[in-house]
């Protein structure tokens, strides 16, 4: 029972960005809570603007979890993406 | 309105430290830690208040007003108004070029918002407000308003749709069905803690530059004499704007760095016109903005908006040196 829970919160995370400054201190604040708290997910860094605005977004960074967009344009803090995560 | 912070670093050089008011080093130091402070406050309380007002007005709903209202002719002014009061990074600049031409917005309104966003921005008129005055700061950033909605209406008149890059023309035919926009669902409360925050990451952002930018200032201003540039380029000799645009347009200064600097020009008699001219080429457009925009747009393309903005810059600074 554990472990199938384990497998279905497993979660695909994607951090939207050219590669400027806030879209790195978001990859170290997705990167921090992931680990800090053990949660079981793949972070994907896209940097290429043609795969970008597939996801529709006009404000870089964005986070995208399990293909949904949850924040755009900006950087949130380490409680929020564990809000967003859980 | 900046008093106690005058008594302040009178207090903190002259008492404190014991550096006479007399002594060169003395005046020199006081006018760096005033012109400090006072630049990080009010740059502090501007980005804040456009953080309030960007909470309210998010960049989608903006382009929704372009798109579906009837503007005649205005769309150019209002697009440029947004991209001021926007709060820019540069990295944002292609996906919001292909946002708003995506969304059905014509290429030249497209270009009056990319025009005005790096030139009119928080940092800027912080700068501007603390080193030049009000007065100033009004010019600067209305003329920067006015320069977008021009220079986007030529733009848009030049019909250059066929310079863009070929997977951004694509997009132009199918018309990509846009994801409806969803408004902010926290209330303002929830979000003011995360405005300030993003207000003091700003502050901290350009801290070094303003502070090197103002200690370069006043060592200039003790050093450089008095009417120094007046013999070269203070003339109203007819080449000293075009100049000064031509020199900027490929240098990328943050405009924290760069207005003490300025400011220090007209002390020792530069025209202001000039001056905001050289601020404006050198914040508005750059080597590495040009590199960005390289991935919508042909080269011609890039050359031919930085030739109309490097343009309009030039008649500008004319204007401001007739008027001022």
């Amino acid at each position: 029972m554990a472990i199938n829970k384990e497998v279905a919160m497993s979660k695909t995370i994607k951090i939207l960005g050219t590669g400027c400054p806030k879209c790195q201190s978001l990859t170290g604040v997705v990167k921090d809570v992931v680990s800090e708290n053990n949660i079981d997910a793949t972070i994907e860094k896209v940097e290429d603007i043609m795969e970008i605005m597939k996801y529709n977004v006009m404000t870089t960074p964005a986070l995208v979890i399990d293909d949904v967009i949850t924040i755009k344009g900006r950087v949130p803090s380490k409680e929020e993406v564990l809000a967003l995560l859980n | 309105m900046f008093d106690w912070l005058q008594h302040f670093a009178d207090w903190l050089i002259y008492s404190v430290f014991g550096i006479g008011a007399e002594t060169h080093l003395g005046t020199a130091l006081n006018f760096f830690v005033f012109d400090t402070l006072k630049i990080l406050i009010l740059l502090f309380f501007i980005v804040f208040i456009m953080g309030i007002v960007n909470a309210y007005f998010p960049i989608e709903r903006l382009k929704d007003y372009l798109n579906k209202k009837k503007l005649y002719g205005l769309e150019y002014f209002f697009a440029s108004v947004f991209g001021a009061i926007t709060p820019f990074c540069s990295c944002s600049s292609v996906p919001l070029f292909i946002g708003f031409v995506q969304g059905g917005i014509p290429l030249g309104v497209t270009f009056a918002f990319l025009i005005t966003s790096p030139l009119v921005n928080e940092v800027a008129v912080a700068m501007f407000l603390g080193m030049f005055g009000i007065k100033a700061t009004l010019i600067y950033a209305f003329s920067g308003i006015l320069l977008g909605s021009v220079g986007g209406w030529l733009l848009g008149k030049l019909k250059l749709e066929h310079l863009l890059s070929d997977w951004v023309k694509e997009i132009l035919e199918n018309k990509m069905q846009q994801a409806a926009y969803q408004d902010e669902k926290r209330s303002f409360r929830d979000r003011l803690p995360e405005i300030s925050r993003g207000a003091w990451d700003i502050v901290k952002g350009v801290l070094l530059y303003v502070i090197i930018g103002i200690a370069i200032g006043a060592a200039m201003h003790g050093y450089v004499p008095e009417n120094f540039f007046n013999q070269y380029l203070g003339g109203g000799q007819w080449w000293t704007v075009p100049l000064a645009v031509l020199v900027a347009v490929p240098m990328y200064a943050n405009a924290a760095g760069i207005v003490p600097v300025i400011q220090v020009f007209v002390a020792k008699g530069v025209p202001l016109g000039t001056a905001i001219a050289f601020m404006m080429a050198t914040v508005g457009l750059s080597i590495p903005e040009a590199t960005l925009l390289k991935k919508v747009m042909s080269l011609k393309l890039i050359a031919i908006f930085f030739g109309v903005v490097t343009l309009c810059i030039i008649i500008s600074g004319y204007l401001f040196n007739l008027i001022l």
